[in-house]
């Protein structure tokens, strides 16, 4: 029998540089990583690419990026990057943070920049704990959950209910692209690659402030394996569900 | 071409300043008694390609700054006492991540909420970091409209030079007043900025950080930074008058100063041996000036608009060779010159 033609299906990203993922086994910033750098491939912008490293697991984004990043103090990610691209326009200027920098701490920067629909864009790594802290409460932590800081699992009668960012960002009028979505399986690894592309394309098109929300496991926090974690995310998706939320292109 | 002179405020000679500096980004928060500033920009900058951004809050405008400033644009932002309290995180990032950028601050009286009255509590902030960890801001404190607008575009210059931020510490006197100003050319020179992130076109990434976890590269860090604020020593300025006969010397910085400078003139014309002495670096602090006017039998005054701040920095500096006093008045009680001269001359018939 011929041998079939051998087809590339992808490379390494030109975008990530060499250096492994200091990452916990399951986590999924590592696929977020990738995902993001190959949109900066595929657009043809990482000779002017910006982007803003913010606190946490992932303020590490400059030893795995080769491109321009810039580090802002915790929470204040969205109005970093606001700065930049108001001084230089050309720039593709993003935000990579979790979900208490984006949501908790700079839940006002956050919102403002999208307000303003400025021209940026925004991801969140929605994890429901605080990740390299130790596993403390988020305000997206689900009700019942149990954090370090919550050890009997989130009361909503004492912490409330968790901050849906997406729904709210949705009903932005500045806002030109809006997603939420997860990468436990095949398939929502290439919807949450086709969000990352367009939440980019709102910016480089001049149509407003882009947002993607990642729902991502924790397996460390969660105390859970890998596997059990990324089953979990389907729990997480009952209550963020996931979709496009806004999208004016 | 002489320059025809305006009558505009302190704040406003600081922005113009600052677009005689090139400043092409501000980005602010309003809080009296500063708002001058925001408001000239936001109507000059856009004229002249540049932008003007009024933020949600001073977190918010502080940090627009430290990501225009990373992109090696000239920027700036102002704000008042309360508001610059805000800002402080923030300023130890700019310092930890080596930008340029100019602050001001027309500071208020505090603390708290306090007033909008003229106020110079916010020495030892300036001047010792109101952030968190080892670092400095260089510190210019004008006490004229006109120095107000060199200084201001100084600023930009010692700022790219030091990669380094730039406070320029005024009040609300200052601040408010109004005052012929001769707005001429001023030359701004440009230091290489082989660090801006500008995007990575024919090169590497480059990154702009302040966390350094691996053994030895936090104290490497702090150690260039230190450094750097030494290197920063020659720039130093200070305005010294009639030290030559004087046994005492009467300090005051900013607008205190004009009102000191008054009274020892007055005090001189009365044939008293009185000196006048005033700091226009506060950081670096004019340690050697000082050093070189100490000596036993000599004696220091320091006027402050405070509860007496200023008055720590020149003990250090005479390190105990001569007696310091402190005349500190706390904001709302501005004195007129016949009040300091009265001091001067008990400070002298004490000494006798």
């Amino acid at each position: 029998m011929p041998r079939a033609k051998e087809v590339k299906a992808f490379t390494f990203p030109r975008v990530l540089t060499e250096r492994t993922f200091h990452y916990c086994p399951g986590c999924h910033h590592g696929i977020a990583h990738r995902l993001l750098a190959e949109v900066i491939e595929e657009l043809g912008v990482r000779e002017r690419a910006y982007g803003v490293a913010s606190i946490g697991c992932a303020c590490f984004l400059y030893h795995y990026f080769d491109v321009d990043i810039c580090e802002a103090p915790h929470g204040r990610a969205c109005a970093a990057a606001t700065g930049a691209k108001r001084a230089r326009p050309e720039l593709v200027v993003f935000t990579y943070q979790g979900d208490g920098d984006f949501a908790a701490i700079g839940l006002t920067e956050s919102l403002h920049a999208a307000a303003r629909g400025e021209r940026i864009t925004a991801i969140m790594i929605n994890n429901t704990v605080y990740g390299m802290t130790g596993g403390q409460l988020s305000p997206t932590t689900l009700p019942g959950q149990r954090t370090t800081t919550t050890p009997e699992g989130r009361d909503p009668r004492i912490y409330g209910y968790p901050l849906k960012v997406a729904e709210i960002l949705a009903a932005f009028p500045g806002v030109a692209f809006c997603a939420r979505v997860a990468v436990n399986r095949p398939k929502r690894v290439l919807e949450a690659r086709e969000a990352l592309r367009k939440a980019f394309l709102a910016q480089i098109e001049d149509r407003g402030f882009g947002y993607v929300e990642f729902l991502s496991a924790c397996p460390v926090n969660w105390k859970l394996d890998p596997v059990r974690a990324a089953e979990k995310v389907d729990e997480l998706a009952e209550t963020f569900p996931l979709g496009v939320f806004r999208d004016l292109s | 071409m002489r320059v025809r002179p305006i009558l505009v405020k302190g704040s406003e000679a600081i922005a113009l300043g600052a677009l005689a500096a090139g400043c092409r980004c501000y980005f602010g928060y309003p809080i009296t008694p500063q708002n001058e500033i925001p408001e000239l920009m936001a109507r000059e900058l856009p004229k002249r390609g540049g932008v003007f951004l009024q933020a949600e809050s001073e977190l918010a405008a502080v940090n627009m700054l430290l990501g225009a400033a990373s992109t090696g644009v000239r920027a700036m932002t102002s704000s008042s006492s309360p508001g610059i309290s805000l800002m402080a995180e923030t300023f130890s990032y700019l310092a930890a991540l080596e930008l340029p950028a100019v602050i001001v601050n027309v500071s208020r009286g505090g603390p708290g909420l306090g007033g909008i009255e003229a106020s110079q509590g916010d020495y030892f902030q300036a001047t010792r970091g109101a952030g968190h960890g080892d670092y400095h801001f260089l510190v210019l404190a004008p006490s004229s409209i006109q120095e107000a607008y060199e200084l201001t575009a100084k600023a930009f210059e010692l700022a790219e030079k030091y990669r380094q931020p730039a406070m320029i510490l005024t009040d609300a006197l200052l601040g408010q007043m109004k005052e012929p100003l001769r707005p001429k050319k001023i030359r701004v020179r440009e230091y290489p900025k082989d660090w801006a992130l500008t995007g990575a076109r024919g090169r590497p990434g480059r990154t702009l950080r302040s966390l350094f976890l691996g053994p030895g590269e936090l104290r490497a860090r702090n150690e260039l930074l230190q450094r750097k604020y030494r290197a920063m020593r020659r720039e130093v300025r200070a305005e010294v008058l009639y030290a030559e006969e004087a046994d005492l010397f009467v300090v005051a910085f900013g607008s205190m100063a004009r009102i000191v400078k008054e009274a020892v003139d007055v005090a001189r014309e009365k044939g008293y041996p009185v000196a006048f002495v005033r700091p226009v670096t506060l950081f670096p602090f004019p340690e050697t000036t000082f050093r070189k006017l100490s000596r036993a039998g000599v004696r220091f005054l320091v006027v402050e608009l405070n509860c007496g701040q200023m008055v720590e920095d020149v003990k250090l500096s005479v390190c105990g060779r001569s007696e310091v006093e402190s005349l500190a008045l706390p904001p709302s009680d501005l004195p007129a010159p016949e009040d300091i001269y009265r001091r001067i001359k008990r400070c002298l018939v004490r000494k006798r």
